[in-house]
């Protein structure tokens, strides 16, 4: 038997404290096994021990949340009887040293995630970010990371219908790829993790267990270094068919009434998805491993607990059902074997030939994982730069044409025509406009579904940038005509060890917190990924936002794009010019510097209400928020949809950068029939909302008083352009 | 009208089609399940795209060997209408119903958007609503859709009507700007001689055009 040494538990990512906690919880030495299933339970990623403390912090609940954290994913109700379930994962570390594998598998985690819980996932969105676009490895990633949603994705036969993609310097050595996925369930058939039912058969189904993956918990808790390409045996490898089958059959099996509580093998595979089950219900398990599908010859207890293999799920049965649900699982050509049962032991034991390979005690090592409260020092935001503060530019034009062509802005066209975003015949708005929606199938209802996060606004200040990401989330999806329901959230950040970076996750968190309390929109689930780090720089702070909204009716379902010509065209809200850290100043100054725009979340909420409202009066034909670039960007973006023009005639030149490039918040593009211009007006007084007339669509391209006039194709040439020549471009 | 939808593990586009014949029929089809060896009744028969066998060895290759499809080709030699789409399409010509067979696309991507097609022939049992030398807007969503012919099937297929839809411009156009994935000749879905099996390369699947609220005309008379 192996002697663990200090060295093996250095090895394992165990702190010296920890290991005495160990010790403590045992009162002996723990065998390898029994130190490889500590270590994992107890990494960043599966114990959440520096950002617990922060989360529990955040409003989970309101009167239409069925599950809020803690499970697989979380649960809305949506009317009818039915329920919305969705959550959003990281897959960066993996998708960093093997892109088109590691992106694939955190597409197939994040689904299974969901069909887990009962639902048929109905539409996958992601948030990417990459380096620098001239960074040597961009280019290879980018390609990858889009292959492998495309890939998973797309044979899965359920529809990748948005996200977000940026590029930045400080993710150079290590992208961020976050995978959300939305399913549909009733509300009276969802699926928990909570084992129950002393003597009841634990059942394994799905994949054979491999070698793959072993650690891959472990990987995601530490920082990266030069040698971190040496990490890629402990990336997994998807398997979209296996999992398409999976699905079908645990759906199958989920309309009987066979299971009492199911869980998905993730991160940490066999051993967190046992000791979860075991935990929430407050039972033991016992395991006979040999009984464990596996792919290899010769696989020892370690690396079974600790495989990562996909496409594998646990489940809790009902006693006597196993004979049904085994010929579910050989009709979809899958594994099924009965390896344990519930007990009433609180022990985890496993057995393997003959012999106990492990027997630990489940609660102390679920529940008294260590939890740290890592000092952290606020981040001391800038002082705001307003328009006044930045030199005018001379050419308008030649600024659109930089903006529209750049990487923040330019069209992600390239990357979403690679995902299947029309399977299953229910996409209404497909990528490309403030929210994908897909209608709720066989109904009139339908889900708005957006992803956001600026990052470079929560660099400059945590808590304003926090509070930005949840409001830009709730804003796409009202810009719809969407009610906004819910969260998920995936928090990327540094290494939590340095005290500005754990300064910036609190500082997000508060943030996060005043924008869904304020908005009523709670946190149903997330996720956390840390030590996203390499040779000790880190990523900006990136609490990406998956937000969930409800159109009643899907008629009402409002796009950005120009509906025709002479129409009105509005901005609401009030814009003041913040230029601090927006696109413009960095693209055409080439700095990154000021205060991000200020939140102001109870004009977010107004604004966003009275929006909402001339929707559903139908008086409103096209609606886009105001976000990135600014102004005169979002214009731009609505006439290229729509190909049509805009003619702005403002009241006053002066300041006019701060106008048309500003990134202040709470703001939104309007456009309406001549004939409703005078409700619309009375509609935002009696809201008390800033409403401003700028101008009318049509022409042939964009003209501004006599400051700007530009032809349509000569946005679009630069806009849909960049991108592909990117990848194109010889290396 | 009788239905029926193949269903192979890795279909992923059966309930859109089930969806489409149904709204299109009024009434439900049979769904038929792969390691099936006999047909319901039958007056069409639809093989619907996805991942049949996760595309493992070759797209529709293992598919193509699954017993059901061997009761799929008698029925379609007694006439009995097919209509295979996307994943079907390569299955269909993995079986040898229909000549040719399908290579990744050109640029090795999978591509999912609207494209321009042109009616090339005229077709008694299928595109009912469309006349030879119409510009029709479909969906496409496929990695391999790259169809390959011979010379000499390339001539046939010219030669006895056999070329359903071209990949082309809004005009009607087809040139090699048009073609999207490298489909000789722009060929984006054939009949067989007979005219009683279509195959689509094009529309990602003709259901989503009819489920889904892209507002396409049916395929189906």
């Amino acid at each position: 038997m192996t002697e663990i040494t200090k060295e093996i538990v250095a090895e394992h990512g165990l702190s010296e404290s920890e290991y005495e906690e160990v010790l403590k919880i045992l009162g002996r030495e723990p065998n390898l096994t029994e130190l490889g299933i500590f270590s994992v339970m107890w990494s960043e990623h599966c114990s959440y021990k520096s950002s617990k403390k922060w989360l529990k912090t955040l409003p989970t609940e309101a009167p239409w949340v069925i599950c809020g954290p803690g499970e697989n994913a979380g649960v809305v109700d949506i009317g009818d009887g039915q329920a919305a379930i969705f959550k959003m994962e990281s897959h960066n570390h993996p998708s960093y040293i093997e892109p088109y594998q590691g992106a694939a598998t955190g597409v197939g985690g994040i689904m299974r995630d969901v069909f887990t819980m009962g639902a048929r996932p109905i539409a996958n969105m992601n948030a990417l970010r990459f380096g620098h676009p001239d960074h040597p490895k961009t280019r290879h990633l980018v390609s990858g990371v889009v292959a492998g949603i495309s890939g998973y994705g797309n044979c899965m036969g359920v529809p990748t219908v948005g996200g977000e993609t940026n590029f930045h310097e400080s993710y150079d050595g290590n992208i961020l790829v976050n995978a959300m996925t939305v399913g549909l369930a009733d509300a009276d058939n969802i699926f928990y993790s909570a084992a129950a039912g002393i003597g009841n058969p634990v059942v394994y189904v799905g994949s054979k267990t491999g070698r793959d993956g072993i650690h891959g918990a472990t990987m995601a808790s530490a920082e990266f270094d030069d040698d971190s390409e040496e990490k890629r045996p402990t990336v997994q490898v998807g398997d979209p068919f296996t999992e398409k089958l999976l699905l079908e059959a645990c759906l199958e099996l989920m309309a009987t009434d066979a299971i009492v509580a199911i869980q998905d093998m993730g991160a940490a595979g066999l051993t967190s998805s046992s000791f979860e089950m075991a935990d929430k219900g407050g039972v033991g398990i016992q395991l006979d491993l040999d009984q464990v599908p596996m792919r290899e010859v010769g696989m020892t207890p370690y690396e079974i607990m600790l495989s990562e293999s996909q496409e594998r799920m646990l489940m809790i049965l009902k006693p006597g059902r196993e004979e049904e649900a085994k010929a579910i699982f050989h009709k979809w050509e899958l594994d099924f074997a009965v390896i344990g049962k519930v007990t009433d032991t609180g022990r985890m034991v496993l057995t393997m030939k003959g012999e106990v390979a492990a027997d630990l005690p489940v609660a102390p090592l679920a529940d008294a994982a260590p939890e740290y409260d890592r000092p952290w020092v606020k981040t001391n935001p800038p002082a705001p730069l307003m328009s006044k503060d930045v030199k005018a530019p001379e050419d308008l034009k030649e600024v659109l044409v930089k903006l529209m062509g750049s990487p923040a802005i330019a069209s992600r066209r390239w990357i979403w025509e690679q995902y299947d975003h029309m399977v299953m015949g229910d996409t209404i708005q497909r990528p490309g406009g403030d929210a994908a929606v897909v209608r709720v199938h066989g109904t009139q209802k339908a889900l708005a579904i957006t992803t956001d996060c600026t990052p470079r606004y929560c660099f400059a200040d945590p808590k304003s940038g926090g509070a930005q990401a949840v409001a830009e989330t709730w804003r796409n999806l009202t810009a719809t005509g969407a009610k906004p329901l819910a969260i998920t959230d995936c928090m990327n950040f540094g290494n939590p060890e340095r005290p500005e970076i754990m300064g910036q996750f609190v500082g997000c968190i508060e943030g996060m917190r005043e924008a869904c309390l304020e908005l009523d929109y709670p946190v149903i689930s997330g996720n956390v990924s840390l030590y996203n780090e390499t040779n000790g720089t880190g990523i900006f702070p990136t609490p990406a936002i998956g937000g969930v909204g409800l159109l009643k009716d899907a008629s009402q379902m409002m796009t950005l794009a120009f509906k025709g010509e002479g129409q009105s065209i509005f901005v609401v809200g009030e814009t003041r010019g913040e230029m601090g850290q927006s696109i413009y100043l960095k693209e055409i100054e080439g700095r990154e510097e000021g205060a991000p725009p200020a939140v102001n979340l109870a004009e977010e909420r107004k604004n966003g209400d009275f929006v909402r409202s001339i929707i559903e009066q139908r008086v409103a034909t096209a609606v886009h928020d105001i976000s990135d670039g600014g102004f005169l960007v979002a214009l731009s973006e609505m006439a290229l949809a729509g190909n049509v023009g805009a003619e702005i005639t403002l009241l006053t030149d002066n300041e006019l950068h701060g106008f048309c490039f500003g990134e202040d918040q709470a703001r939104y593009i309007v456009t309406s029939n001549s004939q409703d211009v005078e409700k619309i007006t009375n509609e935002a007084k009696k809201a008390d909302v800033s409403l401003q007339l700028v101008g009318t669509t049509g022409h042939n391209g964009l003209k501004i008083n006599d400051v700007l006039s530009i032809s349509l194709e000569e946005i679009k040439e630069v806009h849909s352009n960049w991108l592909p020549n990117l990848m194109s471009a010889p290396k | 009208m009788k239905a029926a939808v193949i269903v192979f593990p890795g279909s992923n586009c059966d309930r859109d089609m089930k969806v489409a014949i149904e709204q299109s029929l009024g009434h439900a089809p049979s769904m038929v399940w792969h390691a099936d060896t006999e047909l319901p009744p039958t007056d069409l028969i639809a093989i619907p795209g996805g991942f049949s066998y996760g595309d493992y060895l070759r797209c529709g290759a293992i598919a193509g060997n699954s017993p059901i499809m061997r009761e799929v080709v008698k029925k379609a030699s007694q006439g009995t209408l097919v209509l295979a789409v996307c994943n079907g399409f390569q299955v269909a010509t993995e079986t040898g119903m229909l000549p040719g067979a399908l290579l990744r696309n050109a640029n090795q991507k999978f591509i999912c958007k609207d494209v321009d097609l042109k009616v090339v022939s005229d077709n008694k049992y299928f595109a009912g609503s469309f006349t030879k030398g119409d510009t029709v807007r479909f969906p496409v969503a496929h990695h391999d859709g790259n169809y390959f012919a011979d010379e000499e099937t390339r001539k046939r297929l010219h030669g006895e009507g056999m070329i359903a839809f071209q990949y082309a411009d809004a005009d009607g156009n087809v040139n090699a700007e048009t073609n999207i994935n490298g489909s000789v000749d722009n060929i984006a879905g054939i009949y067989n001689e007979k005219g009683n099996i279509l195959a689509d390369a094009a529309s990602g699947t003709p259901d989503k055009r009819r489920a889904g609220w892209h507002g396409r005309q049916s395929v189906f008379r």
